[in-house]
This record gives structure tokens, C-alpha cells and sequence, in this order.
């Protein structure tokens, strides 16, 4: 059985059906993307993942334990990050902070009350926070306003608030979506860096092809809510009917 | 020192000196001067300085940081005063039962009505406070009558239990014999200036409330308050359940109020439900917002500079207005009369009105705001914009 387990999962938008019957395994340390049109469903079944949504039929386990019914704040804390797909940061803290917050929760559960250490005196989170944003390369950043960066450096930021929690399941909605070819390249070394280092689980939503054929093991084609295929990379490649529902119209534009 | 870094210990001495010196800062004219009706520096107000600005450093604790608007803090600082009333007339004049109890009473009540009003936030979450505060109010002024005391106010009569009054026991309130109401009045020259026992008594818990305040500002407790204004949901998704942090904060402020409402029944032992009114609960939101929401000083500021008006504007009246003017032929010192006159004595909320609106949509960040500009407008150097503009924007410390 897969770390992730998604079983005839639907989801309804008023009249919309966005999700039918969706199925989707994800295995322990691989890196399994998902991709498909716009409007496919595809964020939308990752917030059925971690308690944004409730999916309306359906079951979604991780580590053969239910997450539905669940608060967002347990399922995380049951080993599951997610990165948006526009970016969700503490605008008003310092990069630092962004990254220190996550550390906390990861350190002390949903709530603590520690009002009378400093932040600084956290010697240890403070290091690990430093060492994941060199990690992204933000080691100059630290102090600046987290809303005051740019778009790729707030993806950046993003990936490392996830990864400084050391998840078992990392979630990514286009996590290159709006970075130069230079930033999506090394974030794509990151991530083969951060999988080769760690046993993680990766499920990735992206449309740059590149990034998927870089990093996927294994791949499931959402269209109109429902999984058409899923397979390995090359047999994603020549697929008759992907060609048909999503790269076809991926190389027009 | 104390926990605190370098910068923060020099901004706590800073605060130690000022409220240590109020009664000497506060008295610049001297005693039968013209100006002398602008002094401060007696007991009176001058406890309502400290007493305000404890109330604020707490709302501040709860809106500076999580960003929660509550309309209904009044409510604890009513339910503090007839907490620390009803300890005068069961034990004594002593204000420390008093003072304890008003604390945990009202952050019981806090807990109580912050359990409720925070399952909703924005908008919602305010007019939940207000009604809360507005319904204590009218319990505090029928219903509850027996408590309250209530259209007459809570107050000590002669008949009252005061099991540990003894014989000759104080009448007036006290700290274990320091009586409140003693001042020691000093003449330097013209000037006068007036050492009061109370204001101390005050000051010295707001200087505790301010130093209390500055560690949560600076705690990891803190830092999750203010990520929580910043982007509650983020939070969640980040594993931290953030009720509890808000709910926390909400306690802790509900209890500053407390406490604010059991010093002003220490000052003069009486309370009355008009303390709980919506206006009580509105004048501690302008207050931190015209100080500078969010900011370490602010609050204080914002308490002080309402108080000021409250007290000294309102007592200019015509007369008063006349006096200055006498200088001009007589057509145009009525003219100036009578333009002036809707602005002083009972005209003061429209120059508070004015002053805030302006305050808001010039200086968003209050008076610190004001500050800082005139701190930056001294220290700009003529080829500042060459190498400032280019570094990374570093965010304003919360402490300024
Ligand atoms: N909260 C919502 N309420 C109503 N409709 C929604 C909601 N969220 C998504 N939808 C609709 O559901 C469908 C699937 O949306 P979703 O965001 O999951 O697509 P996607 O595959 O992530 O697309 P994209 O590649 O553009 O991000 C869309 O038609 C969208 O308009
Ligand atoms: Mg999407």
C-alpha cells in the first residue's frame, strides 16, 4: 500500500463536478507528478489532501490513517506540507521568521505558549532556519520583509518553510510557476538534492514539462477531474491520449 | 538585562526614567503662570496616565499583534474595578486582594467571551466583543444590581463586613499602610511639583505590564501572534493551531484591563457600569491606534495624548479664550472667540475627532509614525539617497 492512498474521491462545485472517481496511489519515496489542463482539478484535489477541502465522497489515507475530518493544523502535523500554488508567506515577518515559525511547529506541536524565551535564544531552530534558507540560496535575505521579495524568491521561501519541516510528504502546486529558467533549474537540482538526502515523498503539480520529466518517477494525467493514466515518464511521453489531452495543447502554446 | 537584548533594555530604561519623572515633565509652567493650565503633573491625571496606558499596552497585546479588533474591552476593565471594590468591602482598604482578584476575574470573564467571539474573525469578531461588552453593561447596570450596586455605582459603606479593618484601621485605600491619596508636594522656585503615592503605586505595575509586554513582543509567543495577523491560514497549514494562540492573547489582554479597571477603583473606590460603556471599550482603540498600533510605544503615547485632551482641553473655556486674545482689537478677538470655541472645553472630542483622522490618513502608524520621521528628517545625510535606496528594504522593528 502507498503513503498516499486516494480512493473514488469526488468533489462538486455547485453544478461543477471538479473531481469524479478519483483513485491515486502515491508510493513511499518516489516523486509523483501530477499533471493535466488548466481546470483539471488538480489543486483542488490537493486541497482535498490537506483539510483546505472536504472531498464530498470518497476516502484519502497517509500512512494508512484517514485524513478527512481532520484540521489542517493535524495533518500537517501528521507529516504532510504542502507549497501553494501562489505563494502563501507571512508577509509581514522576515524571511527568517517565515522560516523559524515552521521549525516551531515542527519542534513543540500546534501550540505552545512561550512567551518568555526569546526568539534568539532558539540557538538551535535558528541555525536550522540559516541553513535551509542557504539552502535556497536566501542566506542574504534574512532580515528583509518576506512581502517585499520577488515572486521566485517568495516560491523559494515557500519550499523552504515545507522543507525545514522534514516532511514524509511534500506537496508542490507549481512550484516553479513564475521563475526564470535559471531559478527553475536550480530548484529542480534542490529537489533531486533534498530526495537523494532525505526519505521524502514528493507529489508535484507542474505544467513546465521540463520540470516533470526532470524529476517524476512516476506520472498521472488529470483531465476534467478524473485520472485518464498514470504510468512512468517515458510511457507518459508517448502516450497516445495524453498527446491528445494535454501535451498537444501544451505545445501550441 | 532581564532577558532583554541591548536595544530593548535601553527603551525599558528610557521608560523607567519618563514615568519616574512624570511629575517634574508634566509641570513645565510654573504654578500661577498663564500657562499653568496646561500643566499635568498632578495625581489625578497623572494616575490616568499610568492607569490607560497599562489598559492599552494590553489591547495592543491582542490588536497590535494578532490584528483581532475587540470592541468590548471595557467590559473588562469594569468587571476589574468592581472586583477590586467588592474586596474593599469584604476585607479592607488594602488594594492587593483587590488587585489579584480583579485579574483573575476578569481573565476568567476574558476566557469566557473570547472562547465564543474568536470562532469568528474581522468584522464579526468585533461586533461579537461589542455585544458582549454592551450586555454586560446593561447586566452590570439592572440585573445584577446586587453585585453592581447598580445606576448608583459599587461603593464602601460604613456597614460593610471589612473583616480585617480592625480599629483603627485606614479608611482611605492603601498598600499595606502607604496610603494612595498621600502626596508630598515640593516648591523649586515658581514652580510646584507633586510626588503623589498612587501615581508611584501605578506607575511602578505599568513599568512591570510595559516590561511583561516586551518580553511576549519579543517571545517565539509573540512571533506566532503576529503571523497570525500576517496570514492566519498559512498558520494552519504550517501545523499550528492558531485558536489557542488568539484565544491566549485575549486572556492575557482581557487581564491587563483587569487590572487597569482594579488600579482605578484603588485610586478612588468606587465603580460605576458607565465604565463598561461602548465608548470606554472605543476610547482604548483610538488610543492604540492613534499611538501606533503594533508598535511598543504606541499605546502608551496614543493613552497619554487622549488623556491629556480629555483633561486640559476640555478646560479651556471662553473666558479662558478671551484671556489670551485680550492682546487684539476687540472685533477680531470675538471673531477668534467664537471660531475657537467649538474646538475647547466641551468641544474637546472634536479636536480629538480631527487630530485622529488626520492622524490616520497621513500617519498610519501613529504618532510613532510622527517619530520617526522627525528622528529620520535630523539624521538624513545629503548623500543618503545614493546608497540607501538600493539595499534590500530591512522591516521597521516592532519596538519603534
Ligand atoms: N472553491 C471553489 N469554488 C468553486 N469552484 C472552484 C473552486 N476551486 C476550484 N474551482 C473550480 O474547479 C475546477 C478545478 O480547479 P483547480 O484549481 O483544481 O484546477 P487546476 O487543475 O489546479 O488548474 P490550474 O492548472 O489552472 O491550476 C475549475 O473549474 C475551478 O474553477
Ligand atoms: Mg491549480
Amino acid at each position: 500500500m502507498g503513503l498516499l492512498e486516494v480512493k473514488d474521491v469526488g468533489k462538486r462545485f455547485g453544478g461543477l463536478q471538479a473531481l469524479s472517481d478519483v483513485n491515486l496511489s502515491v508510493q513511499e519515496n518516489t516523486v509523483h507528478a501530477i499533471i493535466g489542463p488548466n481546470g483539471a482539478g488538480k489543486s483542488t484535489l490537493l486541497n482535498c489532501l490537506i483539510g483546505k477541502l472536504i472531498p464530498d465522497t470518497g476516502s484519502v489515507t497517509f500512512q494508512g490513517q484517514s485524513v478527512l475530518g481532520r484540521k489542517p493544523h493535524e495533518i500537517n502535523q501528521m507529516g504532510i506540507s504542502r507549497i501553494f500554488q501562489t505563494p502563501e508567506i507571512f508577509g509581514d515577518l522576515t524571511v527568517l521568521e517565515n522560516v523559524l515559525i515552521p521549525c516551531f511547529a515542527k519542534r513543540d506541536g500546534s501550540f505552545r505558549m512561550h512567551a518568555f524565551e526569546t526568539v534568539e535564544a532558539e540557538k538551535d531552530l535558528n541555525e536550522k532556519a540559516v541553513a535551509m534558507l542557504e539552502d535556497v540560496n536566501m542566506q542574504d535575505k534574512l532580515q528583509m520583509q518576506a512581502s517585499s521579495l520577488s515572486r521566485g524568491d517568495k516560491r523559494r521561501l515557500e519550499m523552504a518553510m515545507s522543507l525545514v519541516q522534514d516532511p514524509k510528504l511534500l506537496l508542490l502546486d507549481e512550484p516553479t510557476a513564475g521563475m526564470a529558467r535559471a531559478d527553475t533549474n536550480s530548484t529542480i537540482d534542490l529537489l533531486k538534492e533534498i530526495k537523494e538526502k532525505r526519505d521524502i515523498t514528493m507529489a508535484i503539480i507542474e505544467h513546465d514539462m521540463h520540470v516533470v520529466f526532470s524529476l517524476a518517477e512516476r506520472i498521472t494525467v488529470l483531465a476534467q477531474g478524473t485520472p485518464l493514466v498514470e504510468d512512468t515518464p517515458d510511457n507518459i511521453r508517448d502516450h497516445p491520449k495524453v498527446r491528445e489531452a494535454y501535451l498537444g495543447e501544451t505545445q501550441q502554446t | 538585562m532581564l532577558g532583554l537584548n541591548q536595544r530593548d533594555t535601553k527603551f525599558l530604561l528610557i521608560v523607567i526614567a519618563l514615568t519616574l519623572f512624570t511629575p517634574i515633565l508634566l509641570q513645565p509652567f510654573p504654578a500661577d503662570s498663564g500657562l499653568a493650565q496646561f500643566n499635568a503633573g498632578y495625581p489625578d491625571l497623572m494616575q490616568r496616565f499610568a492607569i490607560f496606558g497599562i489598559f492599552a499596552i494590553g489591547f495592543n497585546i491582542l490588536f497590535g499583534l494578532t490584528g483581532y479588533l475587540s470592541f468590548g474591552h471595557a467590559a473588562f476593565l469594569g468587571v476589574g474595578s468592581y472586583s477590586t471594590v467588592w474586596m474593599f468591602k469584604l476585607l479592607n482598604y488594602n488594594v492587593l486582594p483587590g488587585l489579584v482578584l480583579a485579574i483573575i476575574v476578569s481573565g476568567l470573564f476574558a476566557l469566557l467571551i473570547g472562547y465564543v467571539s474568536l470562532r469568528r474573525s474581522g468584522i464579526y469578531f468585533s461586533i461579537l466583543t461589542l455585544a458582549f461588552a454592551q450586555m454586560s453593561f446593561n447586566l452590570a447596570y439592572s440585573v445584577l444590581t446586587p453585585i453592581t450596586n447598580g445606576e448608583t455605582g459599587l461603593q464602601v459603606y460604613n456597614d460593610d463586613p471589612q473583616i480585617l479593618m480592625g480599629e483603627n484601621g485606614i479608611t482611605t485605600t492603601h498598600f499595606f499602610g502607604l496610603k494612595m491619596n498621600a502626596s508630598h508636594i515640593m516648591d523649586v522656585g515658581p514652580w510646584q511639583f507633586t510626588f503623589n503615592f498612587g501615581y508611584y503605586f501605578c506607575a511602578v505595575i505599568a513599568i512591570l505590564a510595559f516590561y511583561l509586554s516586551l518580553r511576549i513582543f519579543r517571545s517565539p509567543f509573540g512571533m506566532m501572534l503576529r503571523a497570525v495577523k500576517s496570514n492566519q491560514q498559512r498558520m494552519n497549514y504550517t501545523g499550528l493551531s492558531s485558536r489557542p494562540y488568539t484565544l491566549a492573547a485575549f486572556v492575557i489582554s482581557g487581564m491587563y484591563a483587569g487590572l487597569a479597571g482594579g488600579l482605578l477603583a484603588s485610586m478612588d473606590p468606587l465603580a460605576g457600569a458607565e465604565r463598561m460603556q461602548w465608548t470606554a471599550s472605543g476610547e482604548v482603540v483610538l488610543m492604540t491606534i492613534l499611538g501606533g498600533a503594533g508598535t511598543m510605544m504606541g499605546p502608551i503615547l496614543g493613552a497619554g495624548f487622549i488623556k491629556y485632551f480629555e483633561n486640559i482641553f476640555s478646560k479651556i473655556n471662553d473666558q479662558v479664550l478671551h484671556g489670551w486674545f485680550a492682546f487684539l482689537p476687540d472685533g477680531l478677538e470675538n471673531a477668534l472667540v467664537w471660531l475657537l470655541h467649538p474646538f475647547v472645553g466641551k468641544g474637546w472630542h472634536l479636536t480629538l475627532g480631527i487630530l485622529f483622522m488626520l492622524v490616520v490618513v497621513f500617519l498610519p502608524g501613529g504618532l510613532v509614525e510622527l517619530g520617526q520621521r522627525i528622528r529620520n528628517m535630523f539624521r538624513k545625510k545629503p548623500k543618503a539617497d545614493n546608497d540607501g535606496s538600493h539595499k534590500p528594504q530591512q522591516t521597521p522593528h516592532v519596538a519603534e
